[in-house]
């Protein structure tokens, strides 16, 4: 569709970082919020975070315990299907990779589940060697509840609701399980530069 | 769900006719060949191409029901917008405009599905809600729907004579207007934002396990959302949908 279509009168306002954006994107300065529904309050004091599943034993930190493991620094673009797209985001939080250290699994996926009982899924090799991070920190403050907090994953190589605000843990699992927007239309994967945001892209 | 999974084509709708409804908004009617139908509530993307092959695109929450003969989407002109101005003040009918959909499946409502709803809107926020009041209209449904509709003025109001008609021959569809920044001589409505006190007057009990539905281009949805929580609603029952503050 499309060929040699063009759309009468339009003339479009390019801007000079259009050229580090995926197809379709445009550029926001803002940081927009988007939520299926109400912002999830969890008290520090309740919140956990574990890793489940396909995993010998368990794993499970208390937020005090959480903050203790050695964080990073991330500094990345990140997308939204809906559009936007925001340059040089900074983060702070735990890589993936030093939840999983020392843990063998035969899990190939994994469902990143959150209070408000969003899901979403991905492939386990999306999360390791240094892709992934748990999140608690934007822009050198504590991560606003609107935006995740008091913690959300970050997998910015993908479509940003792969990015589950208000995550509370990781199931790891042999087979895939389509999360919230994946079974609502969504692309199973959402990989922004593929332009995968609906079902068949 | 192999049939689910096909794919959303682009699709060249032709524009029927552009109306305006207020001052700053338009309706665009769309004939779109193949249109395989929607959902009240769900959006479109629409893709605009220059003529030099640049292309952008945007959201559009489809404001007609399923059961009227065109798609319809409702408009506001963003002054810094790269897209709503040209959809605002550009395109007429006779024009193609390029999009697909229908998309999203969560901020949907169908006569089936019951209430009684509890609609929230600000501005043009009000597209998806009016598809779902326009559906049930439609399809003759008596679910309890009640409206709170936030405008900047009176002028501003989308749909105003629409929603006057509909709610004047059915008991079961109530209106009620706030206007953020003027109000004219002798308003008797509300002349705020809305906020919880407000919320607390209008809203359905929790008792009644309302379906809530919040729209609006603004922060304004966590804010009715969080206070419809505090006041009892059950989380999964509220229901939000948000075009970014530079959706353009």
């Amino acid at each position: 569709m499309g060929q040699g279509f063009f759309s009468r009168g339009f003339r479009g306002r390019r801007r000079s970082q259009d050229t580090a954006l995926p197809p379709g994107q445009y550029l926001v300065d803002g940081f927009p919020v988007l939520s299926a529904g109400p912002t999830p309050r969890t008290p520090l004091e309740e919140w956990d975070f574990s890793i489940v599943g396909e995993i010998d034993e368990p794993k499970r930190w208390t937020w005090e315990e959480f903050r203790q493991l050695p964080s990073e620094e991330i500094t990345k673009d990140i997308h939204c299907v809906t559009k936007w797209s925001k340059l040089g985001t900074r983060w702070e939080g735990v890589s993936i990779d030093t939840l999983l250290k020392g843990v063998e699994t035969a899990a190939e996926y994994v469902t990143a589940f959150c209070d408000g009982d969003y899901t979403t899924n991905l492939p386990l090799e999306d999360l390791t060697g240094g892709k992934a991070w748990i999140a608690y920190s934007y822009d050198g403050e504590s991560l606003e509840p609107e935006h995740g907090g008091p913690a959300r994953l970050l997998v910015p190589h993908l479509y940003f609701w792969k990015s589950a605000k208000w995550v509370r843990g990781l199931q790891l699992t042999t087979y895939d399980v389509p999360g919230f927007w994946e079974t609502l239309g969504y692309h199973n994967y959402g990989d922004p530069w593929r332009e995968q945001r609906y079902w068949g892209d | 769900m192999a049939a689910q999974l096909r794919r959303t084509l682009w699709r060249l709708a032709e524009v029927i006719e552009v109306v305006p409804e207020t001052p700053r908004t338009r309706s665009l009617l769309l004939e779109v060949p193949e249109w395989e139908g929607h959902k009240a509530g769900q959006h479109v993307d629409v893709r605009l191409t220059a003529e030099d092959g640049y292309q952008t695109q945007r959201s559009y929450s489809i404001a007609s029901a399923p059961e009227d003969e065109r798609l319809v989407l409702t408009v506001d002109h963003l002054d810094d917008g790269e897209v709503s101005p040209y959809l605002t003040d550009v395109l007429m009918a006779g024009d193609k405009l390029e999009l697909r959909g229908p998309i999203g499946g969560y901020f949907t409502w169908e006569a089936a599905d019951g209430g009684p709803l509890f609609l929230v809107g600000g501005g043009s926020g009000i597209a998806p809600l009016m598809a779902m009041i326009r559906h049930r209209a439609a399809a003759d449904s008596d679910v309890p729907t009640r409206l709170l509709y936030s405008s900047r003025s009176y002028e501003e109001i989308i749909f105003r004579e629409e929603l006057e008609t509909l709610a004047s021959r059915d008991s079961a569809l109530e209106v009620i207007h706030t206007l953020t920044r003027s109000t004219p001589e002798g308003w008797a409505g509300y002349d705020r934002r809305i906020d919880a006190e407000m919320l607390r007057e209008v809203a359905r009990s929790p008792d009644e396990s309302p379906l809530a539905f919040v729209c609006d281009p603004t922060s304004f949805v966590e804010g009715v959302a969080d206070a419809l929580v505090r006041l009892g609603h059950v989380p999964a029952r509220v229901k939000t949908e948000r075009f970014g503050p530079t959706g353009g």
